[in-house]
């Protein structure tokens, strides 16, 4: 095995060990993201010479005798919507293609605290709007298991770039499936945490009441420990949750014998690829030979969800992306020969210019549906469809442990197959969408493939149910461990790519 | 032609002087340079949060208690949405449905009248920045100053319970009493830190009908606000009379013309799409901490001026005046604790000081002159060693300079003449220069005395003790 193909907790014991610096992990990431980032395509910004001087940072450290903890010289990319001081963060639109912040979200702050070693930023849906990675104003990121395919999204860049090797693990951001959806398309572990669990700040806003950061990982234990360095209150952001954060490694068992596990009918029927279905049968099947006790049961409000949340997550949109005007920073439009455009023309015209056509139709469904004589239909109806489905998910989880469902209902699809018809995009959250709007955590952890390609199980639990949600996935992940499947890419040998998750999905080991 | 009144609401704007702004932690402080108090909070860059300043908090529920309001329990902050290029965010955080503050009223009493004035709500949000607009003919540019922007400000909404001009610059004269009383604000127009709105009808006196209203704005003192609304209060008269209607439109005050005119009306209803701000958890008020705040609560102007009128046996309307605003009542308190004749301090406190400060346009807390300097003077007048003309000579000059009673007095040799063997000699001279006079006065003509102590009082400057005079010149001559 390369460097680049370990996990963070393997590396981490390297270099404890001192069988490795965390110089050389560097090296062999980036080594690996010149190799295959042509045909990948994931990264929007790569930091390589700051890489390089945090990881000769961290090995003077450990020379010194330093304590370092188990991210410290652990290279990691950034979704490109968090903000980093002095790196551009795009959110993979024209409107911010040269915007530099003069400050790192939260997150990012932690991370480098902990030791991180940042590979650069990855691509995305623009402003996490979308289901694919193709609204990203730069290009588009292929899935690393089928170049052909879409990598999911809106944290396309970021699970691509795991799968591939090309960062050991990735933080995304996640509105409303934008973890999940793409872990489960690259076949990688992504974990969207409780609200509030996580700080937002420096988290370029899209839904400010869905959003959520989490880890993309290639196994459950460092899906642990990245929870470990990010989780807790910020006093920078007032939605974030006080109180203690517990050492999530410390759930990771073998044994979750009479975790009680329902499986809402809602979630496999209409919509559902047959093959994604089999697969994630399978997987619920195995976590009953785990000695889990599942029973089937009902999510009466799921099919409110999606238009629930196409009303809620445009209305904020239309509110946190009104900042983008052209008048203090990012991109400005100007006419052609000198000349000036009057005030509301410089608008319109920076707007028109600068936005993709997926964010200008949230916005528009947005203002739409908070404009005067339509709120009452609309958003305050949504609002009050989402305490149903709290209360759907409260009724659950008073029977139930975790609720499992496929994370997508459908395998990794092509390039532009579903993005001539948003309506059909949408579709592509339907399982990942109720969680957002209850709040509540959810993991997707790779369970089998379809012809090849990954299918994700998700795992859901109530509202800081996260050492749940890692107990069964750890468990399931010991039984079953699809996660050490890694794509082929153009080059490598066959054995490490599809053959071996073609063994793997057949359920061998 | 039927005799009108006004019908008047007002909507004032106030800017809480708390230590750092309402969502970040830049200074809240007027007239720095421009764009140097901004973070990315209070700029609203990409992926930055607001965070409640919890002193606005509790500014506005100080506010809300001296305004008689109820507190809300639940409360919560809204997005105002709309497109201003001195607005960051291109919304504004404010409250819409749930204010913090409702139902409150204030007590008037204009010209003997007593009223009760209803407040509709307060509620919290905050400021935007300012437009400096090129000048001149090339000047097609605006540069914005966001020093301004997320400075906590309070919205003040009268219920339409006013009558006339005069009860309208009562209100504010009042609130801004108050709002200084509890000291959450300098309430300084010139600075905009208290600005204010209109909305005015007219109809038959007497009658309750609701004519269509129009709003005023651009008025920065209290003044203004008097002269707008009697102005306008006077063109929809006019209308009314030749039988027109007054139309519903924005009219702004310009104040070199004295009167008000319509602004660019609107080509569209303005659809500010209220809803919750997701970055902010609603405010949860726990009544301990309104019990806290109410018990923390300053004496207001109106039970102050209950209690000068008791305690110092001050006229209503010397009680009036003097707790019009807490710093003159503070000083004025601060004489009479160390020199106990409060009619003789209110007199000097009305006059002289009130006069000053009108004509060097100073606040209370400006001046040089401290409670200890009118003590120290009204001393020395008491035991006669100064007069009270120079008095006031004296008092001028302690305004101006900040110098005490006595070092002037004793710098300008100013001391009082009592010393009867010194008097007796000027009185002598005076007498020898007037036989004229004398004879006069012999001879019954009681004005001459006037004139001869008039002497006197030449001869030595005017420190000559008046009294004194008199009596020496009258066993002189008889």
């Amino acid at each position: 095995m390369e460097l680049f193909q370990l996990t963070a907790h393997e590396l981490a014991e390297m270099l404890k060990k001192n069988e490795i610096s965390a110089e050389e992990i560097t090296r062999s990431v980036f080594e690996r993201i010149h190799a295959v980032e042509d045909q990948v395509r994931a990264y929007v910004t790569v930091t390589e010479e700051a890489a390089y001087q945090k990881a000769r940072g961290i090995d003077g450290e450990k020379r010194e005798g330093k304590g370092a903890g188990p991210l410290a010289g652990i290279p990691a990319g950034l979704k490109d919507n968090f903000c980093t001081r002095g790196v551009r963060t795009t959110c993979s639109s024209r409107m911010l293609e040269n915007f530099v912040p003069p400050y790192s979200a939260t997150v990012v702050e932690k991370l480098a605290a902990a030791g991180a070693v940042f590979t650069g930023k990855l691509n995305m849906d623009e402003f996490a709007m979308g289901s694919s990675t193709e609204t990203s104003a730069f290009f588009q990121t292929r899935n690393p298991w089928n170049l052909d395919c879409v990598p999911g999204g809106s944290s396309g860049g970021a699970a691509a770039a795991v799968a591939a090797g090309e960062a050991v693990y990735a933080l995304g951001s996640d509105t409303g499936g934008s973890i999940r959806q793409p872990a489960s398309f690259c076949g990688i572990v992504g974990l969207k945490p409780t609200y509030g669990l996580v700080s937002r700040f420096g988290l370029v806003a899209f839904a400010s009441s869905l959003d959520q950061i989490g880890p993309l990982t290639k196994d459950v234990r460092d899906c642990a420990l990245v929870l470990n360095a990010i989780a807790g209150h910020d006093p920078l952001d007032s939605t974030s949750v006080p109180g203690p954060v517990p050492d999530y490694t410390s759930y990771l068992a073998s044994d979750i014998k009479g975790v009680k596990v329902g499986v809402p009918r809602e979630f496999f029927g209409e919509g559902l690829d047959p093959g994604v279905k089999e697969v994630v049968q399978a997987a619920v099947n195995q976590l009953a030979q785990l000695g889990a006790v599942v029973e089937e049961c009902s999510f009466p409000h799921a099919e409110y969800a999606l238009p629930c949340y196409y009303i809620i997550a445009p209305a904020e949109a239309s509110s946190n992306l009104a900042r983008y005007d052209g008048v203090r920073y990012g991109f400005r439009a100007t006419p052609e020969k000198g000349g000036n455009y009057d005030l509301l023309e410089m608008y319109m015209r920076t707007r028109s210019e600068g936005f993709g056509p997926e964010v200008k139709r949230r916005i528009m469904l947005g203002t739409y549906a908070l404009s005067s004589g339509y709120y009452d239909a609309y958003y305050l109806k949504a609002l009050k469809l989402r305490t149903l489905i709290k209360q759907d998910f409260n009724r659950l989880f008073d029977q139930f442990d975790v609720v499992v469902s496929p994370t997508s209902p459908t395998p990794p699809f092509r390039f532009g197959e579903k993005a001539g018809n948003p309506l059909v995009m949408y579709l592509s959250d339907v399982y990942t969408i109720p969680v957002n709007l209850a709040g509540i955590p959810a993991l997707s952890l790779p369970c089998g493939f379809v012809e090849g390609l990954p299918v994700g199980l998700q795992i859901m639990a109530p509202a800081f149910g996260e050492g749940t949600l890692l107990k069964v996935a750890h468990a399931f992940e010991q039984s079953k461990p699809y996660h050490l499947a890694r794509p082929r890419l153009k080059g490598e040998a066959a054995e490490k790519g599809l053959a071996h998750a073609r063994e793997m999905s057949r359920g061998g080991k | 032609m039927p005799e009108y009144e006004a019908v008047i609401g007002l909507e004032v704007h106030v800017e809480l002087r708390t230590r750092s702004k309402a969502f970040c932690n830049c200074p809240n402080v007027f007239g720095s340079e421009p764009n140097t108090n901004v973070c990315p909070i209070c700029l609203g860059l990409p992926g930055v949060l607001p965070v409640l300043n919890q002193a606005v908090l509790e500014y506005a529920v100080r506010t809300g208690l001296a305004l008689n309001c109820e507190i809300a329990s639940f409360s919560k902050f809204d997005r105002k949405n709309y497109f201003y290029p001195d607005l960051p965010k291109n919304y504004q955080i404010s409250q819409y449905d749930l204010p913090l503050c409702r139902n409150g009223y204030l007590d008037l009493e204009v010209n003997g009248v007593r009223r009760r004035i209803g407040i509709t709500r307060v509620h919290m949000e905050e400021d935007a920045g300012k437009l400096i607009h090129g000048e001149g003919e090339k000047a097609d540019y605006s540069l914005v100053d966001t020093n301004r922007s997320g400075v906590p400000l309070l919205e003040i909404v009268t219920e339409p319970d006013l009558r006339s001009p005069e009860e309208a610059r009562a209100f504010l004269e009042k609130l801004k009493a108050i709002l200084q009383y509890i000291d959450v604000s300098d309430c300084k127009m010139e600075e905009g830190s208290l600005r204010c709105d209109a909305n005015i009808s007219v109809r038959p006196s007497g009658t309750d009908i609701l004519n269509p209203k129009t709003e005023i704005k651009n008025m920065n003192s209290f003044r203004a606000v008097y002269r707008a609304l009697g102005a306008e209060m006077e063109r929809q008269c006019a209308i009314w009379g030749a039988g027109d209607r007054v139309v519903r439109e924005t009219r702004a005050w310009n104040e070199a013309e004295g009167t008000t005119v319509a602004m660019r009306t609107k080509e569209e209803a303005s659809d500010y799409r209220y809803f919750p701000d997701p970055d902010l958890v609603p405010i949860v008020i726990g009544r301990d901490f309104v019990v806290r705040i109410r018990e923390e609560l300053p004496e207001l102007p109106e039970a102050r001026r209950q209690r000068f009128i008791k305690e110092y046996g001050l006229p209503s309307y010397d009680a009036g005046v003097l707790t019009s605003s807490r710093p003159l009542a503070d000083f004025y308190e601060a004489c009479v604790s160390a020199y106990r004749d409060p009619k003789t301090v209110s007199n000097w406190v009305m006059g002289e000081f009130l006069r000053l400060l009108k004509v060097f346009d100073l606040e209370v807390t400006e001046t040089r002159l401290t409670p200890s300097h009118l003590v120290e003077m009204l001393e020395l007048l008491k035991e006669g060693t100064i007069s009270g003309k120079i008095a006031k000579a004296v008092f001028e000059e302690m305004f101006q300079t900040g110098k005490r009673a006595r070092e002037i007095i004793e710098a300008k040799g100013l001391i009082q003449i009592s010393d009867e063997e010194e008097l007796g000699r000027v009185v002598d001279e005076v007498l020898a220069a007037h036989p004229g006079v004398v004879t006069d006065y012999r001879n019954g003509k009681e004005k001459a005395l006037a004139f001869l102590v008039g002497q006197v009082m030449k001869a030595t400057r005017g420190k000559a003790n008046p009294q004194t005079v008199n009596r020496i010149i009258k066993e002189k001559i008889q």
